[in-house]
């Protein structure tokens, strides 16, 4: 099996495995309890949260243990929001190829009277500061703008964003979920605000991940209930899952330079052999994305007959078609950089990690090329653009 | 996957009749690329008689599986046969599809009836338009 869907999770790491089973043999107390059982989780439990506030920058009680990506992200747009209805800013920027979980909260909160201003991304799917800073008005209360995207894999000008958004006051938050571990964070090198982590996105558990809030930023809870995570997040910690996170955050983050390179290597190994099939088209920016993302969209084929022969062959992907959403619409990523329906059917992404080989690239090249062959050759869309009754989206240069 | 039954799978897989008939006596064309997935049948007629049938799809593995399953259904049979042909026929020759993928087989009964219909046309013959709903009645269409 050749494992290319590391944007939709990872395997764990030994070294994740091992601190997180050996914290469900030995940590099994609550961390709330007062006795000496109950006080070695809650040892562990600082210890984590300290390791993973060390890694991105920020002090230990900064860290709010969250149950992933999806509930961070929900959780600091919601604070920001409420804090800004406070005082009569009620104005939320952000970008049109942001991840569900933070478009739908804001669709959410546009239903409570909330304005959005959902950024344009262009055709290589990046934004400017300058976009975010003509954007901000007297009345905005929060800019959220994703470090990575988990579909095309374009990198964000983190940094300039956070100091446009430090100028005007505003707050500003970032999922980083496809960013942490394979991209150096540091919150306060980046005027970051706030920030979402998930921890099955850098080799460690499902399940569990971060919110960062820079002190001062009171967050409002979605779980009620005991007084865990300064009263935040109610709810007995996922002790095991939360070592476990930070083993694989402190391991990625140590390999980031090594594993930056190779990935980055079989990368461009892997664009450069799709390329060469005619009427492809790489989606996304070359090189301001991340190590590990490739995505492509092949005219006159759909995406899930190629991951389920893609599948056949060994290969695990994934694919922005319909059809693989489970909507009606392709992926809204793909139509944010104006890839136009037909086209966005036919998406391939392929994301690797720093176990994958040269050897299996190489295959996946091949058997890529293979697929998209086969299929165009029992497609009537393929026929057309080649008799030239029909013309193709995506030309030859 | 176990998204499909191993029937769907044999005939994605492995799909039959797949391929254009240049000399076609009836072509059906229907879906849109905007939805993600478009089939054509081709039919060979003698005699009332469905000699030879072929397909092309573009879509998902049960639109592929859909058109397959639905040319042997009809391969062999007269006219009057294959006008019977409904997608519950070819779901059921599938031993099922997921709902959301149900569509894909009403799209290969319309494409049926279409190259019917067609062949008909081309050759003056009358036939009976009751049993050919208009393009305006699809409700699985994905609205765009
Ligand atoms: C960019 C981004 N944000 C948020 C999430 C959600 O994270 P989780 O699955 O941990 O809820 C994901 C992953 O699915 C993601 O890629």
């Amino acid at each position: 099996m050749i494992y290319l869907d590391n944007a939709a999770t990872t395997k764990m790491s030994e070294t994740a495995i091992k601190a997180m089973f050996s914290a469900v043999n030995e940590v099994y107390g609550n961390p709330s309890s007062l006795h000496s059982v109950g006080q070695k989780a809650a040892e562990a439990l600082q210890n984590a949260r300290e390791t993973i506030a060390g890694l991105i920058g920020a002090k230990p009680n900064e860290i709010t243990f969250t149950s992933g990506g999806s509930e961070a992200d929900n959780q600091a747009i919601i604070s920001a929001a409420r804090l800004g209805e406070k005082k009569g800013k009620k104005h939320i920027i952000s970008t049109a190829f942001e991840h569900h979980a933070v478009l739908h909260t804001l669709n959410r909160l546009e239903k409570q009277g909330f304005e959005i201003t959902l950024l344009d991304v262009g055709e290589k799917g990046l934004i400017t500061a300058d976009q975010v800073e003509k954007a901000i008005r007297p009345d905005t209360c929060l800019v959220t703008v994703m470090y990575a995207n988990n579909e095309i894999g374009t990198i964000q000008p983190i940094a300039e964003i956070g100091a446009v958004c430090r100028e005007k006051g505003v707050t500003f938050h970032t999922d980083a979920v496809q960013a942490a571990g394979h991209i150096k964070l540091n919150v306060t090198e980046q005027n970051i605000d706030m920030l979402s982590i998930s921890a099955h996105k850098f080799h460690g558990p499902k399940g569990v991940g971060v919110l960062y809030a820079k002190r001062g930023i009171a967050l409002t809870n979605l779980i009620d209930g005991g007084a865990q995570e300064r009263g935040k997040r109610a709810g007995t910690e996922d002790v095991p899952a939360i070592i476990g996170m930070a083993a694989a955050f402190k391991e990625a983050c140590e390999n980031i330079e090594n594993d930056s390179l190779k990935v980055r290597a079989l990368r461009d190994r892997l664009i450069s052999g799709i390329s060469k099939i005619p009427h492809s088209i790489l989606n996304g920016d070359p090189t301001q994305r991340l190590d590990g993302n490739v995505n492509f969209c092949f005219e006159g084929i759909e995406g899930e007959s190629l991951l389920l022969l893609l599948d056949d062959k060994g290969i695990c992907a994934s694919s922005g078609s319909a059809c693989t959403s489970g909507s009606l619409d392709p992926s809204h990523v793909l139509l944010a950089i104006g890839r136009v329906h037909d086209i966005a059917h036919g998406s391939l992404r392929l994301s690797l990690s720093a176990e994958n080989t040269e050897e299996e690239i190489d295959y996946t090249i091949k058997a890529v090329r293979e697929v998209v062959e086969y299929l165009r050759s029992i497609s009537p869309i393929w026929r057309d653009l080649v008799s030239g009754k029909k013309e193709f989206v995506i030309k030859e240069a | 996957m176990a998204l499909y039954s191993e029937k769907v799978m044999d005939h994605f897989r492995n799909p039959r009749n797949v391929g254009v008939i240049e000399d076609a006596d009836g072509i059906g064309e229907v879906g849109n690329a905007k939805c993600g997935d478009i089939m054509k049948i081709y039919l060979k007629i003698e005699n009332d008689i469905i000699v030879d049938v072929k397909f092309e799809t573009f879509g998902c593995g049960s639109a592929i599986a859909s058109s397959s399953m639905a040319t042997e259904l009809i391969k062999g049979k007269p006219l009057s046969e294959a006008l019977t042909l409904t997608n519950k026929a070819v779901v059921e020759a599938l031993d099922g599809l997921p709902t959301h993928k149900i569509h894909c087989s009403v799209l290969a009964e319309e494409a049926i009836k279409l190259a019917l219909k067609d062949y008909y046309e081309k050759n003056g013959i009358d036939y009976d338009r009751s049993q050919f709903p208009s393009c305006e009645s699809c409700d699985h269409c994905c609205g765009h």
